[in-house]
């Protein structure tokens, strides 16, 4: 299992990598935000993936599961949503500003 | 347990958010900014005095106690720095009231002032790897706010650049902890810094000590700082000031506490890479300081020259370096503050960025000439200003260490820097008057004040540098000895 | 170029959403009181509040929507996160450690003996934080042409 999740999370980090080298600034933005879940599944991933019961004493006989990789992970997507959030705005500003949203338009001008 | 350990971040986040229902209040909004710096200054103040006579101090949340909760840590190291970015916040916010504009301030700038004073703060007093990580997203996500802020073509170019360089290193960060988590099985710096001693660095924990090094390598402008110049130049004058003096300084921070508790069985690898890292900063800062005319671009190489400077320190890792290192620190946010809000007073008033458009200023703002000045000399290390004591302690610790290629690497960076703000000086302040009596705009009172407030303030540190020293001292004890810290925060009180 | 507006007819999209919706928002209700113990939380409640009204703001114009709702949601995240931030300083008033939560069990009438926490408070204002924050994105995005 945690091979199959790990190639998993392989595959999602070469499909933001992809993404990330794109011109269009919104599948740059998609990519990072992908890059961030190739990463939760990792955190998930690289401790073991345990089958157990909540981290709550007597709830359950199977012994529990690791609870500080899952916080860290809701914590990191909580981040990574407002990050998302935040670039999607940047992006749709900078469209709106210059008129594209292709990297290689945004080069500086002379007059700057 | 000391519940005023968490103040210097929570405050700024309380009103950060009380903030947002004062939005059409500026007058109440400035004053509650102004007012929670300064009783960051006095909290940290207090703190600091406090770990003198109990040691250090620590607070579990909720009750938690290490390594299971999460914590912050007080120590003489974090709590100095916490005083020095809660001085210069305050400073800054004093700039910000007269030059930044109404409409900023109607989208909740001060806001986001006090999220990213928050974020550094927390980063600073953290004791786990858990809100490391949160607190510097937290310092982030405001940052990428600041920069934007009014949104002219440059400004979105370079921030969203600098967004995805950051996304990407916390990415990063995000995989290197999930490593350190995966081989270590803990998240608490001190509990790390046990089990690694008990077990040894063997080589994966040595891999991923340089994955993290990378991480904050990109986040302090430690050789990949091609970010840097472009995005620490084009935000207005106050929030590149704060991002000169703070933000790199974090990641500095980490860097420093990474490896002095966690990675320091290794140093002949991890402080090897620190050390050729270093010296190719400065000699890439110094090369970018002399090459360019916009002075923006030339303050930003200048605070890449800082890092390398600092992480030399680092390098050698001695009692006096640290000591200097730290000291050289609090230097360095203080007068990069003034640096940048210096170069943008000069912008500002004469609406150009290139230093040969520039002269003859010193006639119509000689206290501005002047300011500039004692910055030059302060950040290239002439005494008495409080660049020379940071110089003088790393200079002899690497002389102890016999690094001498970092040493004179260094040195010849200092002469670099001072020629570098000397050409700046030379051509924009002597020379022939361009601008006119009456075409003049004068000088705001509120922007001189808060740049005459920080070259006292690099004055000072340079003049009191001795009353100081017993802090600096047990910043570096620390670092140097690391058990001190885990057992302050493992012991149960 | 003209421009035809359309008024396209969508009866059943209307009729269908005012009834999903609710039971969106019941959803979410259960999801956000389920977080204590098992799967759900704030957090997801949020989201899924957020997406009952993100589902009128399709199938209704910003107009409507923001004539049946009159609230500015950008105070709306900042009220739950002053919530959540305010259960931390709750602590410090009763001499705890920050962010110290506490937990007692109550006789209420009709749900008999339940459990109420100081958690909760702060769940609600991380939910509240959500919903503002993901609506204040989809108006700033879809106000302008």
């Amino acid at each position: 299992m945690e091979t199959l999740v790990t190639i998993l999370a392989g595959v999602l980090v070469t499909v933001a990598t992809y993404l990330l080298l794109s011109k269009s600034l919104i599948r740059v933005v998609i990519g990072t935000a992908m890059l961030t879940h190739a990463a939760h599944l990792l955190i998930i991933t690289v401790p073991g993936l345990k089958i157990g019961s909540v981290p709550i004493l007597g709830e359950g006989d199977a012994g529990p599961v690791d609870a500080l990789p899952q916080a860290l992970i809701l914590t990191s997507i909580v981040i990574g949503f407002a990050v998302t959030a935040v670039s999607l705005v940047l992006t749709y500003r900078t469209y709106q500003e210059i008129g594209t949203d292709k990297l290689d338009q945004l080069r500086g001008d002379q007059d700057e | 347990m000391n519940n005023l350990i968490a103040m210097p971040m929570m405050l700024p986040v309380l009103t950060a958010i009380i903030l947002i229902f004062l939005r059409p209040y500026i007058k109440i909004q400035r004053t509650i900014s102004l007012i929670v710096m300064i009783a960051n200054i006095g909290i940290s103040i207090y703190l600091l005095q406090l770990i003198q006579s109990n040691g250090i101090l620590r607070l579990d949340f909720g009750g938690w106690e290490p390594p299971f909760g999460i914590l912050f840590v007080a120590d003489s190291f974090s709590v100095i720095l916490v005083l020095t970015s809660s001085i210069v916040t305050a400073i800054c916010l004093l700039y910000a009231f007269s030059s930044v504009e109404k409409s900023y301030e109607h989208m909740f700038f001060y806001s986001f002032i006090n999220l990213l004073v928050a974020g550094v703060n927390g980063s600073f007093l953290t004791g786990d790897l858990f809100n490391l990580f949160v607190c510097f997203e937290i310092m982030l996500l405001a940052s990428y706010i600041l920069i934007a802020f009014g949104g002219k073509k440059g400004q979105l170019r370079e921030s969203i650049k600098y967004v995805i360089i950051n996304v990407i290193s916390s990415w990063i960060f995000l995989v290197a902890i999930g490593y350190l988590y995966a081989v270590i099985g803990s998240l608490n710096l001190a509990h790390l810094s046990e089990r690694i001693a008990e077990h040894g660095q063997t080589p994966i924990i040595t891999v991923i000590s340089i994955v993290f090094l990378t991480v904050f390598a990109l986040k302090a402008g430690l050789f990949l700082y091609f970010w840097l110049p472009g995005s620490y130049s084009v935000p207005s004058t106050v929030v590149g000031a704060l991002f000169g003096a703070l933000l790199t300084k974090v990641g500095i921070y980490a860097m420093f506490r990474f490896f002095s508790l966690l990675f320091y069985h290794e140093p002949a690898i991890t402080h090897t890479i620190i050390g050729v890292l270093a010296g190719l900063t400065l000699v890439g800062g110094s090369i970018g300081a002399v090459a360019y005319k916009d002075i923006r671009l030339v303050a930003s190489y200048n605070v890449v020259i800082a890092v390398g400077f600092i992480l030399v320190g680092l390098a050698v890792s001695t009692q006096s370096s640290l000591e200097g290192a730290v000291y050289y620190l609090v230097h360095d946010m203080i007068v990069k503050a003034l640096l940048f809000l210096l170069v943008g007073t000069m912008i500002a008033l004469t609406k150009e960025t290139k230093l040969d458009q520039m002269s003859g200023l010193i006639r119509n703002y000689p206290l501005l000439g002047w300011m500039f000045f004692i910055v030059t000399l302060s950040l290239a290390g002439i005494p008495p200003l409080s660049g020379f004591i940071g110089k003088v302690l790393i200079g002899g610790g690497t002389l102890e260490n016999g690094s001498y290629i970092l040493l004179a690497l260094a040195f010849i960076s200092s002469i670099f820097v001072l020629y570098s703000l000397l050409r700046v000086f030379l051509s924009s302040f002597w020379g022939e008057t361009i601008i006119s009596k009456d075409e003049e705009i004068p000088m705001k009172k509120g922007l001189l004040i808060p740049c005459a407030l920080l070259t006292i303030g690099s004055i000072a540190l340079g003049l009191g540098a001795e009353s100081l020293s017993v802090y600096i001292q047990d910043a570096a004890q620390v670092l140097v000895d690391p058990q001190l810290y885990i057992d302050a925060v493992l012991s149960s009180d | 170029m003209i421009k035809h507006r359309y008024r396209i007819n969508n009866v059943i999209l209307r009729t269908v959403a005012k009834l999903v919706s609710l039971i969106i928002l019941t959803l979410a209700v259960y999801l956000f009181l389920a977080g204590h113990h098992s799967p759900g939380g704030g957090f997801v409640g949020g989201l899924v509040l957020a997406s009952a009204l993100v589902l009128l703001l399709i199938v209704f114009d910003i107009e409507t929507v923001r004539k049946g709702i009159p609230v500015d949601f950008k105070k709306v995240a900042a009220f739950g996160a002053l919530l959540s931030v305010g259960t931390g300083f709750g602590a410090l008033i009763f001499g705890e450690n920050f962010l110290s939560q506490a937990f007692d069990y109550f006789n209420l009438p009709f749900f008999g003996k339940t459990e109420l926490t100081t958690v909760m408070i702060f769940e609600a204002g991380v939910a509240l934080v959500v919903v503002g924050v993901v609506v204040t994105i989809i108006l700033s995005i879809s106000e302008d042409e």
